[in-house]
């Protein structure tokens, strides 16, 4: 058991490690607040602000799409359909399969609507495809919150006379620490995942003016960069990873006090 | 035992969930503005019993309920009934007192507002009315926007029962509200239950006979799932008719 510990522990150290040796040489402030400028794969200045806001846009979108799309399924299964409806278990049942399809698969789904709808690759197509990477996270973990909150909450509202549509309100508000660990995790999810966006979001120099064009990230600017032979540009894809990692950091350390915080208030 | 005008009238009420029969032939009047205890082991089917009541039963998949629930003559079971409506009319109070994840002023406004109440004024009203006549208002009237949670389990409990009296109910019912108690605040509230019983009619499920005893003016026995004996307190317990009863009484009290 310490064995593994140590493992777990000592890989996690040397991927930061390596990250922020490597990535630290070509860290810069350009890297964050420009876009590339010419000649920038073989070197010459810029940065990444487009894979940043790229990346932002499509886990903002993603993690926005999924809620609006799960919310309305869990608290049906949950709150409006009777407990053990064949509707309920089928839908558990689909959250748990497509939680295991890997993200290529999404993106090859995607991909395929795409080109049935003669669609270009764009950040709209890339929101959608890792929405659908995230919802059954989302889902599984909201789901199994809201499961377990004790009957007495429903008991009370409805003895109020609250409608079913009111219950449902009042578990959201009781389960928000547990939502807000969902987000965190299918966000985290949702702004590293390469595989989904490859196909349906693109690479661009730019950023995204309209959910019609296409968007870059940073796991597919990291990919990209590394494949470099030149030693410049490989270093700037452990900037980019640097940059995701941190990115990871705050929303998982925010994620964390605010569920703290609404957990001591209980609301 | 049958009254002339009951509040709440049972006919041959059944209830099976899943294969097994929980409540067999059930019939039963609760009288209006008393007290009516239900007693018996634990698994006998008093709480079930108590939610039919208010409906909170037929939720679940696998419930059957059949017969017939009369409130105040009318079958809470029949067609055009309005479940939300009917509801309304009796409070609950469970084992554990569960406070809405809200403040403490927004438990008690929490009926008053989805029935429609929105002006400040009246729900201010509204909560001090109900926190006075639960005693609470002294003790939470500087932190009422304090999460409820914040509260000791026994304020918890009476702030439940306030939230349950906000909506203006007729019934309360409550099951076993005391179980999670310390001795102090049990009393307090069996005190608002002697209070209470002026205005509401109090359906109360305990396990403690001392406390069926100390408060209620009929007591309902039950055993697996059935009744075995329904009379005035001191009837029951100090001259049971049935066997049954007579050795209950006996193991709990002696
Ligand atoms: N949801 C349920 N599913 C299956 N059996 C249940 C369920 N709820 C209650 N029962 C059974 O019904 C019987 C009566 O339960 P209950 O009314 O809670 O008893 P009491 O309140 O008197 O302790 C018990 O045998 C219990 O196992
Ligand atoms: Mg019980």
């Amino acid at each position: 058991m310490v064995l593994a510990t140590t493992i777990i522990v000592g890989s996690l150290v040397m991927i930061l490690w390596t990250i922020t040796v490597r990535g630290i040489r070509s860290l810069n402030w350009d890297m964050v607040s420009k876009v590339p400028e010419g000649g920038f794969y073989i070197g010459k200045g810029g940065g990444l602000l487009n894979a940043i806001i790229g990346s932002v846009y499509i886990t903002m979108g993603a993690t926005l799409l999924g809620l609006l799309i799960s919310i309305p399924v869990v608290l049906y299964i949950n709150i409006y359909a009777r407990k053990d409806s064949w509707l309920a278990t089928v839908a558990r049942f689909t959250f748990d399969v497509s939680f295991g399809i890997p993200s290529i698969v999404y993106g090859a789904f995607g991909f395929t609507i795409m080109v049935y709808f003669g669609l270009r690759a764009s950040l709209l197509a890339g929101i959608i495809t890792v929405t659908l990477v995230i919802i059954p996270i989302l889902a599984r973990a909201m789901d199994e919150v809201i499961r377990r909150t004790p009957g007495e909450l429903s008991d009370a509202t409805y003895s109020l006379g609250a409608t079913r549509w009111e219950t449902s309100k009042v578990f959201l508000r009781q389960s928000l620490p547990g939502i807000m660990t969902a987000i965190l995790l299918s966000s985290g999810r949702a702004i590293g995942d390469a595989a989904s966006v490859l196909f349906t979001a693109g690479y661009t120099d730019s950023i995204p003016a309209s959910l019609g064009q296409p968007a870059a990230t940073l796991p597919l600017a990291i990919f990209f960069q590394l494949s470099s032979p030149i030693q410049e540009v490989q270093d700037r894809a452990y900037a980019a990873a640097l940059i995701l990692t941190v990115i990871v950091l705050i929303i998982s350390l925010g994620s964390k006090y605010f569920s703290k915080k609404l957990s001591k208030n209980k609301i | 035992m049958t009254f002339e005008s009951p509040h709440i009238r049972v006919k041959d009420l059944n209830v099976h969930i899943g294969d097994h029969h929980i409540l067999k032939n059930i019939c039963l009047d609760i009288p209006d503005k008393k007290i009516t205890s239900f007693i018996g082991p634990s698994g006998c089917g008093k709480t079930t019993l108590l939610k039919t009541f208010n409906r909170l039963l037929d939720r679940d998949k696998e419930v059957r309920v059949s017969g017939e629930v009369l409130l105040d003559g009318e079958d809470i079971y029949g067609r055009q009934v309005e479940v939300t409506s009917m509801r309304r009319k009796m409070g609950l109070l469970s084992q554990r007192p569960f406070p809405l994840p809200m403040s403490i002023y927004d438990n008690i406004a929490y009926g008053p507002r989805i029935h429609g109440t929105r002006k400040k004024k009246e729900l201010n009203q509204s909560v001090e009315y109900h926190l006075r006549a639960t005693g609470l208002w002294e003790e939470v009237k500087d932190r009422l926007n304090s999460p409820a949670t914040s509260l000791s389990i026994g304020q918890q409990q009476r702030l439940c029962l306030a939230r349950g009296l906000a909506v203006e109910p007729e019934i309360i019912l409550g099951d076993e509200p005391t179980s999670a108690l310390d001795p102090l605040s049990t009393q307090r509230i069996e005190e608002l239950f002697l209070q209470l019983k002026d205005k509401y009619t109090i359906v109360l499920v305990t396990h403690i006979l001392r406390q069926a005893r100390r408060v209620s003016d009929y007591i309902v026995f039950i055993y697996m799932g059935e009744i075995v004996e329904f009379g005035p307190t001191e009837e029951l317990l100090l001259n049971p008719k049935e066997k049954l009863t007579r050795e209950y009484v006996k193991g709990y009290i002696s």
